[in-house]
């Protein structure tokens, strides 16, 4: 164990980087993606509630791991039967998006329920002062939505963390994927999925500590 | 009334929830200045009509025009309207994540009809007069409910409304905290204010009101002077009613 470490231990840390790297791209979009979403839901328009509905249920019913190869290996191919030569994605890209779109999806779901939590007077009286719906929203209803929101967001960044670990199929080098080397090279897949399991349960268990207290935070004067 | 001037004129308003008729034929004009009751009993209409005229509730016939500005029509600024008609809610509706003084500085902020520093001491100018200067800083979550519904009302009147619509605003509190919010009520009554109020405090209404309006399953059953309606209904559903609650 210590000769893994010692060998492969700035390449594990290397890895560990670029889970965390991916986990923080997808996560950023994803929640871009989530909100958008989440609004098209609540909203009264028809005709973006059915694009809501069918954006969380298309994703929510593929897995990700078919989700990542459809993007990896499908859309580059599809693209270029258009006749565009030279299309690629790069691993980190593709999973990316295969990532954000999964845990958007999920995020809509939380947003809207956040939403959807927040007393209906509150848009009333909002707006029964004269601003208009998007103001109602951003300046009354979200932040009281974001309070009951929060354990859940948290739940899915740490889902998203560990689906890093998925991507490995499209050959993103991040930690799993390093772990199936270091196990190839060296034959000792013991100590190796040992250290790499403990490795991603020191991130998450910091995270959710940290996300504990911001809770705590945002939680205090209500 | 000497002063005749319409302020809100409502022509054949009909309400529908689904296959539900809650409002089914409301004509009636409101005066400038004028503080008119709404009574009746409760699924009577009252507080979908009073929402109607904000629109809070979408009309589904009929016309509503409130300083001369047709509401009803999809064209007209409902948002520009709303900015001079103040509502209170029985439930208050303060906005939980602001101290009291953000939550009455919000909206003419927000729509740039004053500044900060202008919107905080109108802000507080309104606080002092519900008694309740020293709440500034305080969360919604501090207050008792006489406290809270006080601290709506100010910050309907922070925009400077012509007409302001109370929908039930003691029904939510403790009986010792109706008269301090009823209190306020009358006040603005007396400054001229045009109210519409939803309400089941008898004495308020015999008091404070111009104009009594019954209704009862969607009409205006009877109105008049409190002297009329309360004193010498006409009506038998007014006298069933006023037998039951008084």
């Amino acid at each position: 164990m210590i000769t893994i470490i010692q060998t492969y231990g700035p390449m594990l840390l290397q890895a560990l980087g670029k889970t965390l790297l991916l986990t923080l791209l997808s996560l950023v979009f994803a929640m871009i993606i989530g909100l958008v979403f989440s609004l098209m839901n609540v909203g009264k328009n028809r005709f973006f509630n059915f694009i809501g509905i069918a954006y969380v249920d298309g994703v929510r019913g593929v897995p990700l791991i078919v989700l990542a190869y459809f993007i990896y290996f499908g859309i580059p191919t599809g693209i270029k039967m258009m006749g565009i030569q030279d299309f690629r994605l790069t691993a980190l890209q593709a999973g990316t998006i295969a990532l954000a779109m999964n845990c958007g999806a999920y995020m809509a779901e939380i947003i809207r329920a956040g939403i959807e939590s927040v007393d209906k007077g509150q848009m009333e009286a909002s707006r029964s002062l004269g601003l208009n719906y998007a103001k109602s929203m951003r300046l009354v209803v979200l932040p009281q939505a974001v309070r009951t929101m929060i354990p859940s967001i948290i739940n899915q960044f740490i889902i998203t963390l560990k689906d890093t670990s998925i991507l490995s199929v499209i050959g993103f080098p991040e930690l799993t994927n390093m772990g199936k080397t270091i196990s190839g090279n060296t034959l000792k897949s013991l100590q190796t999925w040992a250290i790499v399991g403990i490795m991603y349960m020191v991130v998450i268990i910091t995270l959710s500590k940290v996300a504990k207290r911001v809770e705590r935070r945002v939680n205090r004067g209500r | 009334m000497e002063d005749k001037t319409i302020k809100i004129h409502v022509e054949k308003l009909k309400k529908n929830f689904g296959t539900l008729e809650v409002l089914k034929d409301m004509s009636i004009d409101i005066f400038e200045g004028e503080v008119v009751v709404l009574l009746g009993p409760s699924g009577s209409g009252k507080s979908t009509f009073l929402r109607c005229l904000n629109q809070l509730e979408e009309a589904t016939a009929g016309i509503i025009v409130v300083d001369g500005m047709n509401i009803t029509d999809k064209h007209t600024d409902i948002n520009k309207v709303r900015e001079n008609i103040g509502m209170v809610f029985q439930h208050f509706n303060l906005f939980p994540h602001k101290t009291v003084l953000e939550n009455i500085m919000l909206a003419p902020v927000e729509l740039k009809l004053m500044t900060k520093a202008e919107a905080k001491e109108k802000g507080m100018q309104l606080l002092n007069r519900v008694g309740l200067d020293t709440k500034a800083d305080a969360y919604p979550s501090q207050l008792s409910g006489g406290q809270k519904q006080r601290i709506a009302i100010a910050r309907s009147l922070a925009m400077n409304p012509d007409i302001m619509l109370f929908d039930e605003p003691t029904s939510a509190l403790d009986p010792e905290m109706v008269g301090e919010v009823l209190a306020v009520m009358k006040e603005l009554a007396s400054e001229g204010m045009t109210m519409v109020v939803v309400t089941h405090e008898i004495g308020f209404a015999k008091e404070v009101a111009d104009r009594i309006v019954f209704m009862d399953d969607g009409y205006i059953v009877e109105q008049g002077s409190a002297q009329e309606v309360i004193m010498n209904p006409k009506e038998s559903r007014t006298i069933d009613f006023l037998n039951k609650v008084l």
